[in-house]
């Protein structure tokens, strides 16, 4: 063998090591092109089902018992979560796989950010499963596909309903169900508004589905 | 052809030098009882299926090939190995709640599904992990079985 066949076989190897390595960037650049196009898409998401600035709700309300100021404390530490997790229904309800994916990062901070401190001990711990959970969802959905998204919207959606039924919610909700999703065991999303706007149909069958509750 | 052998020999040293460089290896000869198996009661045909085809990257102990010991292959296999158990282990299975055994196997349907896993980078050189249609409907139906039933 001569000398110079064997260092251009090493040559070969470190490019093809080189060019294996370097598939983790490239995907990572796209994702971020992606989010781009969003802004438009998040102030409809805003307008369609009236997600306050969260700030206003801050203020003490005067002259409520200190239960009472408990739980809308409890109910505002969720709310960001719930804000996001609606504008992440919009956007799948518009068939927008940018926008949900963009929301599902803002939704990351949020669940890191939930303070479950002023819970009490068996509420921390389903807490802490529930946020666990929903977090490995957003994370998904920041960077999959739109029937992925949808698929992982569906149990976020059962882990946001558990949510809210221990923190509360100040806004009035509407807990919705559409049966054919999920091999037609049916899934459960919530929405700000009455009208029925599918989210795991999108523009397909945007009407498709039922009120099951309404929450506050 | 001077220059070419200078580079070939450069080359040379820093893939052998790198070899020195250790890797986490992902390896442990305990079974715990936390573990899928254990904790469910999996048929054979499924288990042997998901042994082959996950718990190289899914357990806390992957079955080394030789070339994996080489790098920079190891590196590569070792970022793998640490993402695949963050998302899943195998052997932690009775450590996870209800809800995230339900979230997890939600996943696992959809990834088999959609031929997103077993990666092909993986199955390209482990042949015997590509799950025939037959297998993958085969652990389909066992692991919707095994969710409807949490």
């Amino acid at each position: 063998m001569s000398k110079l066949k064997i260092p251009t076989g090493i040559l070969a190897m470190a490019v093809v090591a080189l060019m294996a390595t370097s598939c983790k960037d490239t995907k990572k650049e796209n994702n971020n092109e992606d989010a781009h196009h969003t802004e438009q898409m998040e102030e409809n998401g805003h307008l369609d089902d009236g997600v306050q600035d969260h700030s206003t709700m801050d203020h003490d309300k005067m002259g409520l018992s200190d239960k009472m100021m408990d739980m809308n404390k409890n109910a505002m530490r969720s709310s960001q979560i719930v804000g996001d997790y609606l504008e992440l229904k919009n956007a799948l309800v518009a068939d927008n796989k940018e926008a949900a994916a963009k929301v599902g990062e803002k939704l990351v901070g949020s669940l890191e950010n939930f303070d479950k401190s002023k819970f009490d001990k068996e509420q921390q711990g389903e807490l802490t499963d529930i946020i666990e959970d929903a977090t490995e969802h957003a994370e998904h959905i920041a960077k999959s596909h739109l029937d992925h998204q949808r698929e992982h919207f569906d149990v976020l959606s059962k882990d946001v309903i558990d949510l809210i039924s221990i923190t509360g919610t100040k806004k009035t909700l509407y807990q919705d169900f559409c049966p054919m999703f999920n091999d037609k065991k049916g899934a459960q999303w919530l929405s700000a508004t009455k009208e029925i706007k599918n989210p795991y149909y999108g523009s397909k069958m945007v009407t498709c589905g039922s009120v099951q509750k309404q929450i506050n | 052809m001077k220059i070419a052998k200078v580079i070939g020999w450069v080359l040379l040293i820093v893939l052998v030098g790198i070899q020195f460089v250790s890797t986490t290896r992902n390896q442990s000869d305990i079974v715990p009882t936390t573990d899928f198996m254990i904790v469910n009661n999996v048929p054979k045909p499924v288990e042997n299926s998901l042994i082959t085809s996950c718990y190289d990257c899914h357990s806390n102990n992957t079955n080394y090939p030789w070339y994996n010991k080489v790098q920079p292959v190891a590196w590569f296999l070792e970022g793998h190995v640490e993402d695949g158990k963050k998302e899943l282990n195998f052997n932690e299975w009775g450590n996870y709640s209800s809800r995230r055994r339900n979230s997890k196997l939600n996943s696992i349907i959809s990834q088999i599904e959609d031929d997103e896993m077993p990666l092909t980078s993986y199955t390209l050189i482990h042949s015997d992990a590509q799950l025939s249609e037959k297998n993958k409907e085969i652990v389909i139906k066992w692991i919707t079985q095994l969710k409807d039933s949490l």
